[in-house]
């Protein structure tokens, strides 16, 4: 009879509990529909989700990933399809163009392509914006804790040939591409090359390198700067700026050798299940406003005409976004062909064992 | 007679039926993806991720033989791979040691007491797994770090004047091991020596046995099955361990978790090659499995 009776109370307690879910399920989704973001971490404001959510009515959901390669790997083991936007780096978005994972996007279904800053329009990655819009760009280097070490820091020796007081104190970025990139402007070989005495000598500095890194870590790449467990930290320069913020006494490093840089940027997925959501999206991210609260938060820069007006004071003194004037041009990690990308992936491995 | 053996069929046909979702879910969860891995694992990898349906033996090529940076040397035997599944092998083996050498006494301890306070000690045991391995994982890395807390307080006592240096080092993923699976080897133990009759020991002692024969001569091969059972549990789930390399040994020496999630999620993006090494690996436990259950099987007869 007892158990009767709590089972009475439970089915009670039961419905009470589903009505409520229900109600709030149903007052939360709207008739403006959804929209499914697969982006990186700790890379958009949570507030400017929730901007565009009152602005438009549509409900907002994001999964992130930590470097290129998982983006692709995901879409391609069977996510594309269930995401409508993803911020791939400038060589992916040729790659996923080439693997045939984005739509395109016609003339005259954005209405604020006209905001992107001209060098910023036609790029060699996308061509014409066909496929995507830009996000944010910087620059891939590293920082060095000033309390360890007081020495030149404007060398990648920093990182690949370190000196004493530095080794067993580095943290690289668990990412192939800018690792390889890095290393080869350091080496002075260019990037993709298929000559074989370069590539040994590429492989034989990763080794050797090796010996003295600490850990491989994106995610986690500004944490080990602000809690000293690396004194350097290869980095991005917007994260790396945000190291300092928190309490690191970091110094953003412009190495001689070359500069690696990057632009990230919105595509538009194939597949996207809520398209027009998407493309109010992308429309929504051209607003300077709007792209400016992403360069606040990510101290990066936007890729996009006006958004001065609206930039934190400091950002404009940041060195991590203002080269000095002697700094190297940049260049973009370049997709290898099938033949480079095989032995650089045995590099890798072999770096990794 | 009839009736017996009607009532044997409606029996036998009832537990078809009873059996029927453990089969299906076997077969949907198990043996379906396993089936699929050893499928790709014989298929030609596609550039940047993805399969191409033509038989291909590169995947198990490529994990045996080394043929130089560029692929043009006469193949020579390959080490990377072996050595990565070498030191798991070390490391989860060295894991399972250290599980043992606390887990023993810890379960031979929670036997022993009161039967009300058994449950209370069991539950102390199985409370670390309210929390989700990574959060734990991640814990135990902010723990042992040179500024965290367990440097820092053996510092301000003066015992240690510079932090261990453990993070990053095999040594910390061999930590995350042992105290992930710490339970794994606890309960099985537990669940044997709790039904262990100690009239038995009792009466070696009547027999002037000493401590020591008793617990090796008695105990251990009345309980071993909880032991081999613990190990089990510990070693294998050891041997796919990504979490700790990763996050503990800062990623820098591959175990075979780690080597095969790169094929799928990271720059490798080689699916046949971590099919291949998936389907090795599962091949080597059944085997260390079919070993162990063979030996048990002759220890029973003898």
């Amino acid at each position: 009879m007892a158990g009767l009776i709590e089972d009475k109370n439970m089915i009670k307690k039961f419905l009470v509990i589903s009505t409520i879910a229900f109600t709030l399920g149903a007052s939360s989704s709207s008739s403006e529909g959804k929209l499914s973001i697969y982006h990186w971490f700790e890379y958009i404001p949570q507030e400017l989700l929730n901007k565009f959510s009152e602005e438009t009515g549509i409900d907002v959901t994001m999964d992130t990933y930590d470097s290129n390669e998982t983006l692709l790997a995901n879409l391609k083991a069977g996510k594309i399809g269930s995401f409508d936007v993803a911020v791939p780096g400038d060589y992916m978005v040729s790659i996923m163009h080439a693997e045939g994972l984005l739509d395109e996007i016609q003339p005259g279904e954005l209405n604020n392509m006209g905001n992107i800053q001209s060098q910023w329009m036609d790029v060699s990655f996308d061509p014409g914006r066909k496929h995507s819009i830009p996000y944010q760009w910087g620059s891939t280097s590293f920082s060095v804790n000033r309390d360890e070490y007081q020495g030149d820091i404007r060398t990648m020796g920093i990182i690949f040939d370190p000196p004493e007081e530095l080794k067993g104190k580095i943290n690289v970025l668990d990412s192939q591409g800018e690792v390889i990139a890095m290393a080869s402007l350091y080496l002075g070989i260019p990037q993709c090359t298929t000559d074989k005495d370069q590539l040994r000598s590429l492989d034989e500095l990763l080794q050797s390198a090796k010996e003295n890194w600490a850990s491989f870590n994106s995610d986690g790449a500004k944490d080990v700067l602000v809690s000293g467990d690396a004194s350097v930290g290869m980095i991005w320069n917007g994260f790396g700026a945000k190291a300092r913020a928190e309490g690191a006494n970091i110094e953003y490093s412009y190495p001689r050798e070359g500069l690696v840089v990057w632009m990230d940027n919105v595509v538009l997925l194939k597949d996207a299940p809520n398209r027009e959501n998407a493309l109010k999206f992308m429309d929504f991210l051209l607003e300077p406003e709007n792209i400016a609260a992403v360069t606040n938060y990510a101290r990066y820069s936007a890729g996009v005409e006006g958004v001065d007006q609206f930039l934190d004071a400091d950002l404009k003194s940041q060195p991590e976004s203002v080269p000095p004037a002697d700094a190297p041009a940049g260049s973009f990690v370049e997709p290898c062909d099938e033949d480079v990308q095989v032995v650089y992936n045995q590099i890798w491995t072999r770096v990794k064992q | 007679m009839t009736q017996v053996y009607k009532q044997k069929r409606a029996f036998d046909s009832l537990r078809i039926w009873l059996l029927l979702p453990s089969w299906v879910t076997i077969g949907i969860f198990l043996l379906i993806p396993v089936g699929l891995m050893l499928v790709i694992s014989f298929m030609t990898k596609e550039f940047r991720g993805g399969v191409i349906w033509e038989l291909s033996l590169a995947a198990y090529d490529q994990f045996l033989f080394d043929r130089g940076l560029f692929g043009d040397e006469p193949p020579t035997i390959q080490w990377t791979y072996i050595v990565i599944f070498l030191r798991s092998i070390v490391q989860a083996a060295i894991a399972t040691f250290f599980c043992l050498l606390i887990g023993f006494p810890t379960a031979f301890f929670i036997a022993t007491r009161d039967s009300r306070n058994r449950t209370f000690w069991i539950f102390l045991v199985t409370v670390p797994y309210w929390v989700n391995l990574l959060i734990r994982t991640v814990s135990l890395k902010f723990l042992i770090r040179d500024n965290g807390p367990i440097n820092e307080f053996m510092i301000s006592l003066g015992l240690i004047s510079e932090p261990l240096g453990l993070i990053n080092t095999n040594l910390a993923v061999q930590l995350g091991l042992f105290y992930s699976y710490l339970p794994f080897m606890v309960l099985p133990i537990y669940a044997s020596v709790e039904r262990f009759n100690f009239t038995f020991s009792e009466a070696a002692a009547d027999l002037y046995a000493d401590k020591w024969s008793t617990l090796r001569r008695i105990v251990l091969p009345i309980v071993a099955p909880g032991i081999a059972a613990g190990c089990i549990l510990v070693f294998i789930p050891s041997l796919g361990a990504f979490l700790a390399p990763d996050l503990l040994g800062g990623a820098k020496n591959f175990m075979i978790g780690s080597l095969i999630e790169e094929q799928f999620k990271g720059n490798a993006g080689n699916w046949p090659f971590g099919a291949a090494a998936s389907m090795i690996l599962l091949t080597m436990v059944l085997i260390a499995l079919m070993l162990y259950t063979r030996q048990q099987a002759k220890s029973e007869l003898t």
